[in-house]
């Protein structure tokens, strides 16, 4: 469901994904970890057709991104980390402007903002301004707005950050059952717990590489883990000498 | 964090809280102006050279104008010293106006919604040194333009009266406190208005209070038709002259007394007291609006966390009858457009703009009313040479209207491109539905200024058909240029869509738009005077004159429709956000 191969992003100098290869099949839910700085948003973003890779391919549903982007991005839904969205429209209108993005319109789109909203509790706030939304409040409205059009595929960034623990264990749940029925998601995430009792597999990437990837007992298998967290996991990878050195940063 | 420590024998523990000085406050915002002016962008030096020949255009511009001026008066018994007086008055008054405006709107920002005032007010600093620094700030942002023009006039004021070296000195100190004094009343006006109402509230309502008065002054302004006052003749006696130029336009204002000092020091009689009045007048000013910041700032300010809940229902009539409207053109198309006129109609500080238009075509439909047309020495030529060079000034009109709506739409776009760069949307829809929104408007405000100010000069058929059919070609033209270089020029970051058309690009935009009618005028100049010619003597018109110029001016208009737009498309094809 998403293929990358080779995939690059240069910013001048600097590599910030390098050559990356990943297959996500269809019904997957898959997680994507890293520290901050590794990689993990470029490649979402890379995957949502907002970035333009230096080299590689990207498929979504078997299509290729740089070659027929309309056809891709059809099929995909994207939730951001930053939920910036048009202050002026109201959540109703925000989402029914979704749908149209991707020529969906109708009784049935408004059945599903309806009963979106409603599952988020924003029920009440449809026909309020966003810019009366609080932070988490709009996340949800954008997490709404990936669902509306049912895409195949959704990639998520960072989809935890400013919900309350309700919405969290809703999203937890949606995302669940939708890859139940056959559809794709690929997040990542700075909560490990999440990733761990939620995702089928795992990739975690450091400096724009991929360091680890398969489920939870591949990564422990491979890594000589044991019983392991993915916590312990994680910051093996990532550099744990972080955490050890603390005295010295308190006593300093 | 407050660092304790032990005092010496059984005193008691001593702790020293921090202190920040109020330049720290300001520390980001001048590191943030410095690593701007540093930053070593693309095109960085062809961007200076360009402002820079704009800005010393402009100058030399005013220098010009007021030099003349200022050397006839001098050359005027009596009276010129007083007109010289006058007029710096009211120039002054109109900066103080200015200023009064630009620091309310600017203190509801810089004291309430400004980002970097959670970790200001959260931090220990002392209420004196934030209300200094905001203080500060807000009199940079809000009076910066104003410096900017009272260099070439007061240059201009220096050499005409031999102010010699002392006189730049004077007018530094006459203008710190003339920018201070409306910096302080402007900010505490904004803090007793946010203690009325929520911070978001207040900002539509100062919005749509800013452009009444601004379009009011200028209303009023030509309504009193100031160009009879130019003519001595029209008052009884020299004597009535006099004494209206001597009364002081406004005794009590600072404008008043920066006037006073300047006139007084430049013809020998130095006005202490003048300098005095605005010197305390300033202290006095910002013990006041300090007093007033301790007393109100904190329970405004967090009432400007405070959100306008705004209940919108929309499933109203006139939502429907735009979807059936729009609805041949698609779904996307369709949920585009009423995006794009939602977002329009529901932000004050966007359609209370509209009110300035509509006086700006009020007055441009009285100038054309009143030009006079009539009587003797008036030709058929010049009857039908005013309506083609009105194109010109219709022109600039309908430009500076584009600057302002269609301009800044791509940059608005900036923190939403994720959502439309994610969607199976092509580029080229957005910018049909931000061209057809603002063009459509435009084309009927252009057709109406026109046709309404044709009829109005009675004009012939031919050049009715020439100057509409012209505007409207150009219209288009304008529109695609704002399209074009708002997109190669984006402000993504900008919160402030006022601001946008006062960038670079915008500049940009009103110097090609400048060009494209200044070509599109040329370019027709020659048939038109052929077909009048020809009228006016009774000899035929030459056709092939005709269609090679009206047409060269059709394939300029189309061009500068087009060629934009098509780079527009690449352009923001390749925005990565």
């Amino acid at each position: 469901m998403i293929e990358l191969l080779k995939l690059t992003k240069r910013y001048g100098d600097f590599t910030a994904v390098n050559g990356i290869d990943l297959v996500v099949p269809r019904g997957e839910l898959f997680g994507f970890l890293g520290p901050n700085g590794a990689g993990k948003t470029t490649t979402l973003r890379m995957i949502a057709g907002i970035l333009k890779p230096t080299s590689g391919t990207i498929r979504v549903a078997g299509v290729d991104m740089t070659a027929d982007p309309i056809t891709a991005k059809s099929k995909l839904g994207f939730i951001p980390d930053r939920p910036f969205i048009y202050e002026k429209l109201t959540g109703a209108e925000f989402l029914r402007f979704v749908a149209g993005l991707y020529d969906q319109q109708g009784d049935e789109v408004e059945h599903r903002a309806r009963e979106l909203l409603a599952l988020f509790d924003l029920e009440e706030w449809r026909d309020e301004l966003v810019e009366s939304y609080s932070h988490g409040m709009r996340q949800k409205l954008i997490i709404s707005s990936a669902f509306v059009h049912r895409p195949e595929v959704i990639v998520v960034d960072e989809p935890m950050v400013g919900l309350d623990p309700k919405a969290a264990r809703i999203l937890k749940d949606l995302f669940r059952e939708y890859t139940n029925r056959g559809h794709t998601i690929i997040f990542s995430t700075h909560t490990l717990e999440v990733a761990e009792s939620l995702c089928d597999r795992l990739a975690i990437i450091v400096h724009g590489e991929i360091k680890a990837y398969g489920t939870m007992s591949d990564l422990r298998r491979d890594l000589q883990g044991g019983e392991r967290g993915l916590e312990e996991i994680f910051l093996r990878l990532t550099g744990e000498n972080a955490a050890r050195n603390l005295v010295d940063v308190l006593d300093a | 964090m407050p660092e304790a420590r032990r005092a010496s024998g059984s005193q008691p523990a001593v702790t020293v809280l921090p202190d920040p000085p109020l330049l720290h406050l300001l520390l980001p915002k001048w590191l943030t102006a410095r690593s701007r002016t540093l930053q070593g962008e693309k095109g960085r030096g062809a961007r200076f050279a360009v402002l820079g020949f704009v800005g010393f255009l402009f100058w030399a511009f005013v220098f010009g104008v007021l030099y003349r001026l200022l050397t006839y008066f001098r050359g005027v018994e009596e009276i010129g010293q007083l007109l010289a007086g006058k007029l710096l008055g009211l120039i002054l008054l109109g900066f103080t106006s200015i200023l009064l405006l630009s620091n309310v709107i600017t203190a509801l920002s810089s004291f309430f919604l400004a980002k970097d005032l959670d970790m200001l007010v959260s931090a220990p600093v002392d209420w004196l040194r934030l209300y200094g620094a905001k203080l500060l700030e807000t009199v940079v942002a809000s009076s910066w333009m104003v410096l900017l023009v009272s260099v070439p006039m007061f240059t201009a004021y220096g050499l005409v009266y031999d102010g010699g070296w002392l006189f730049p000195l004077l007018v530094v100190a006459l203008m710190v406190p003339l920018f201070v004094i409306p910096a302080v009343v402007g900010s505490a006006l904004t803090l007793t208005l946010v203690n009325i109402f929520p911070a978001r509230r207040t900002r539509d309502i100062l919005s749509v209070i800013a452009v009444l008065t601004a379009g009011g002054i200028v209303l009023l302004f030509r309504l009193i038709r100031p160009e009879r006052l130019a003519r001595p003749e029209g008052f009884r006696s020299l004597v009535d002259f006099i004494a209206v130029l001597r009364t002081p336009t406004s005794p009590l204002l600072p404008s008043e007394w920066v006037q006073k000092a300047t006139m007084g020091f430049l013809n020998g009689e130095p006005d202490w007291l003048a300098v005095y009045l605005l010197w305390t007048t300033a202290a006095a000013a910002v013990v006041l609006g300090a007093l007033l910041h301790r007393w109100l700032y904190l329970t405004g300010f967090s009432k400007a966390q405070e959100s306008a809940q705004r209940f919108v229902r929309s499933g109203g009539a006139l939502a429907s009858l735009g979807r059936a409207v729009l609805s041949p053109f698609g779904v996307l198309r369709r949920e585009l457009v009423l995006k794009e006129l939602r977002l329009f109609f529901r932000d004050t500080t966007q359609w209370s703009q509209l009110i300035l238009l509509a006086v700006l075509v009020v007055v441009y439909v009285f100038n054309i009313k009143y030009l006079p047309l009539r009587g003797e020495g008036i030709t058929f030529f010049l009857v039908n040479v005013v309506p083609f060079l009105n194109l010109v000034l219709a022109g600039f009109v309908l430009a500076s209207i584009a600057a302002r709506f269609i301009f800044p739409g791509v940059s608005l776009e900036g923190r939403t491109l994720w959502l439309l760069r994610s969607s199976p949307m092509h580029v080229r829809d957005l910018l049909w539905a931000k061209f057809w929104v603002g063009t459509l408007p435009l084309l009927l405000l252009a057709v109406a200024i026109v046709g309404v100010t044709d009829y109005l000069l009675q004009v012939s058929e031919f050049m009715f058909f020439v100057s509409v059919a012209s505007i409207v070609l150009l219209t288009f033209a304008l529109s695609g240029l704002a399209i074009g270089f708002g997109t190669m020029f984006p402000q993504f970051e900008t919160e402030n869509a006022a601001q946008i058309p006062t960038s670079f690009g915008g500049l940009l935009y009103m110097m090609a738009s400048v060009a494209v009618i200044g070509g599109v005028v040329i370019l027709e100049a020659r048939p038109v005077y052929g077909y009048l010619s020809a009228k006016a003597f009774g000899t035929a018109a030459d056709p092939t004159e005709m269609v090679l110029g009206f047409g060269a001016a059709a394939l300029l208009c189309i061009a500068a429709t087009v060629v934009p737009i098509r780079m527009a498309l690449t352009r923001l094809e390749a925005v990565e956000r």
